[in-house]
């Protein structure tokens, strides 16, 4: 008999039941909760006389529309004010913990469920919000569910749901200096496409992703739903037991030796069997740019924008045309040679402490480019800022000329004030690049903190491993 | 929820491949707390040539008369043709919400992105998946067949066209036997509340610390509470 891969092992553990054509009734560790997708789902339960299954499974906060200045004040969009209220209340009324809005702990849903140790390896963890995948770091099989799927955890505390196929993408070598979890993960959506993990869980191996700290490989898990997988999990080790001691919400004493115990299991077999395989040298991979407006649509610092006309496929060619005019490109154009509007360094892919240290290592001693109208560092959480205040990299940013924000999902989604407006184009650390994601009209480039950093300072994309070289010297 | 058994109806094509639900349904509307009124803003930066807002009347918005949902040949249009990966991106189910509340009962695509295609049964809206050559036959078909129309039967599990040729497709059981009795979810699940707590019994005693968050109790401490600035 051949063994159990992570995700075998994951949803075995979390059966309640089966119906004769293979739908499992799952069960559900950790239902984290935010103020866009919940209000629909906390009016059904209201509807229907119903309660949360477990309370304490829930931990809510409110992030996408949330401003990220004048915090002190009230929220000036009255529309996005309600949502926030509104969560506010039926946190209140069905006795869930939230973070509020000016708790220190306030922050990006995907920041803060780690941050707080309320992520734990073995769960099953389910958010109203597709970058879920980011907690399947801690090998929690960790999935983005819709509303109707909300009220259905918090009713029954379980998903109904087929299992899907295995995947390991492994990523084996050194990584170059200054190369990122963000060019790695951009670098596989290039190679799989889009639609390449749809129907899979991937666990991401090899020993360029063991060398990762969490918080890189929280973002190559973030960004599995890009590449269609609404999972991306990685083997327990000591780094995930390490990040987890001593988080508020993880076990403590006994409990914490008992955990750890177990967690140690969180890995596929040697023997286990993927349906498929996918290889990348971690050597091969340099700083990635995405050109278009679908994140497979990305190519290396050093590349070209491509030409349509070589693609053979006619909806595929119809795809990169329309993309090019979107972003205002001609095909054969440098990389390097596509100037900016604003910079934003943030998002639950990179809004970590270690994506600000990598991004103030750049800016340091730096200023930002004349052309740059506006360049914006929002953290991803309260204690992300508090932390990087410590450090003095707020000081960096502020020097170089960058804007130092309140947390929350800001730029990535635009559904609070910071926005792109028609035509202006963005180095951006966030996770999508469709059309009018960061505003209507907005063009979008998808790049690591550093290499955001260093097209603020130069106006322009630039390779920021060469820049490091030459301010070594 | 709806039940679905059969619809025929007509057919409108959406030909371009990775549509996000960014697309389907843009976030500023997603501030609404409700779960209906998406309808005037699906597709809305294709669909109209100004800026949506939530709130506003859309009967007076420019539209683009270059989309296709703009022409008055689809008018009415119930099922949505597609290419691949339909509805990638966010898990917003605002996306169904807007195809539904827009009119469309039916999707197909020769895929969809995973979350999307799972939201779409949760709103009586049924995603067809059928082969990429089916579907190159069915757009070359709705380009030149004015009021090109399509009946589908899920109890059968076949769409038929215009001209009776029949297309046979793929429904998991369980999803099937909701959509056709309109069946609510979470009263199915909650038959099974016996299950659920054995389960929970049995997972208390393997992972004690799953069940004693420290923090996770609603008298949560606050005096750690500050303003970030």
């Amino acid at each position: 008999m051949t063994g159990k891969t992570l995700y075998d092992k994951l949803w075995d553990a979390h059966v309640v039941r089966v119906e004769p054509d293979g739908t499992t009734l799952l069960y559900i560790d950790r239902h984290l909760v935010h103020e866009v997708t919940s209000p629909q789902a906390f009016e059904g339960l209201r509807l229907a006389g119903r309660k949360p299954w477990r309370r304490d499974a829930n931990l809510a906060v409110a992030d996408h529309n949330v401003p990220t200045t004048d915090r002190d004040k009230p929220v000036a969009d009255p529309v996005s004010r309600l949502q926030i209220e509104t969560l506010d209340d039926n946190c209140a009324e069905f006795g869930i913990t939230e973070f509020k809005m000016n708790d220190v702990r306030q922050g990006i849903v995907h920041v803060i469920g780690p941050e707080q140790g309320a992520t734990l390896p073995g769960m099953t963890v389910v958010c109203g919000d597709s970058h879920t995948s980011t907690h399947g770091a801690f090998a929690a099989l960790a999935q983005g569910i819709g509303t109707s799927e909300v009220e259905h955890v918090l009713a029954t505390q379980c998903l109904l749901q087929k299992k899907v196929k295995n995947m390991r993408i492994s990523v084996d070598g050194a990584l170059a200096p200054g190369i990122t979890a963000k060019d790695i993960v951009l670098a596989i959506i290039g190679k799989i496409g889009t639609a390449g993990g749809t129907g899979y869980v991937i666990e991401y191996a090899g020993s360029a992703i063991r060398a990762l700290s969490m918080e890189g490989r929280m973002t190559v898990c973030n960004m599995s739903i890009e590449a269609g997988a609404r999972c991306g999990i990685i083997a327990v080790d000591d780094t995930t037991i390490a990040y987890l001691k001593d988080r508020p919400y993880a076990p403590q004493g006994k409990l914490w030796e008992q955990a750890v115990a177990a967690w140690r299991a969180l890995k596929s077999d040697d023997d286990a069997a993927f349906d498929k395989e996918v290889q990348l040298d971690a050597a091969g991979i340099k700083p990635q740019v995405s050109w278009g407006t679908s994140p497979e649509m990305v190519t290396t610092i050093d590349g070209r924008v491509p030409d349509p006309m070589q693609e053979k496929d006619s909806v595929k060619r119809g795809g990169m045309e329309r993309a090019l005019v979107y972003m205002g490109l001609k095909p054969g154009t440098a990389i390097t040679d596509i100037a900016l509007d604003k910079i934003f360094i943030g998002s639950c892919t990179n809004a970590r402490i270690e994506d600000l240290r990598a991004a103030a290592h750049v800016a340091r001693g730096r200023k930002v480019a004349k052309n740059i109208k506006l360049a914006m560092v929002v953290p991803g959480s309260g204690l992300v800022k508090l932390q990087a205040e410590k450090e003095g990299l707020d000081k960096i940013f502020l020097d170089a000329g960058f804007e130092w924000r309140a947390p929350g999902c800001s730029m990535c989604l635009a559904m609070n004030a910071d926005r792109l407006e028609p035509g202006e184009r963005c180095a951006s650390t966030s996770n999508r690049n469709f059309e009018g994601r960061q505003g209507q009209g907005g063009r979008t480039h998808l790049v690591s903190p550093a290499m955001a950093a260093a097209a603020a300072i130069a106006g322009h994309f630039v390779d920021v491993t060469k820049l490091q070289v030459a301010s070594s010297k | 929820m709806e039940k679905f058994t059969t619809l025929k109806g007509i057919v409108a094509p959406l030909d371009r491949a990775n549509v996000d639900t960014d697309a389907i349904i843009p976030k500023q509307f997603l501030k609404s707390i409700k779960r209906a009124g998406f309808g005037p803003n699906l597709f809305d930066e294709w669909r109209y040539l100004d800026h949506g807002e939530p709130g506003r009347d859309n009967s007076h918005r420019p539209l683009n008369p270059g989309f296709v949902l703009n022409q008055p040949c689809y008018k009415g249009a119930s099922i949505l043709l597609a290419r691949d990966n339909f509805g990638c991106g966010s898990s917003r189910e605002h996306a169904p919400w807007a195809l539904e509340d827009y009119g469309f009962r039916a999707l197909i695509a020769p895929s969809y992105a995973d979350i999307f295609y799972n939201n779409c049964f949760k709103n009586s809206l049924l995603p067809i998946v059928l082969d990429g050559t089916i579907v190159d036959r069915l757009f070359n078909e709705v380009a030149t067949t004015p009021g090109y129309s399509l009946a589908i039967d899920l109890t059968a599990q076949h769409i038929t066209t215009p001209t009776g040729a029949r297309f046979s497709f793929e429904v998991d059981a369980f999803r099937k036997h909701c959509l056709l009795n309109g069946l609510d979810d979470i009263g199915l699940t909650l038959q099974h509340t016996g299950d659920i707590k054995r389960y929970e019994a049995h997972r208390q005693t393997e992972t004690p610390w799953l069940f004693s968050y420290p923090g996770g109790t609603i008298d949560d401490d606050v005096s750690s509470i500050v303003p970030p600035g």
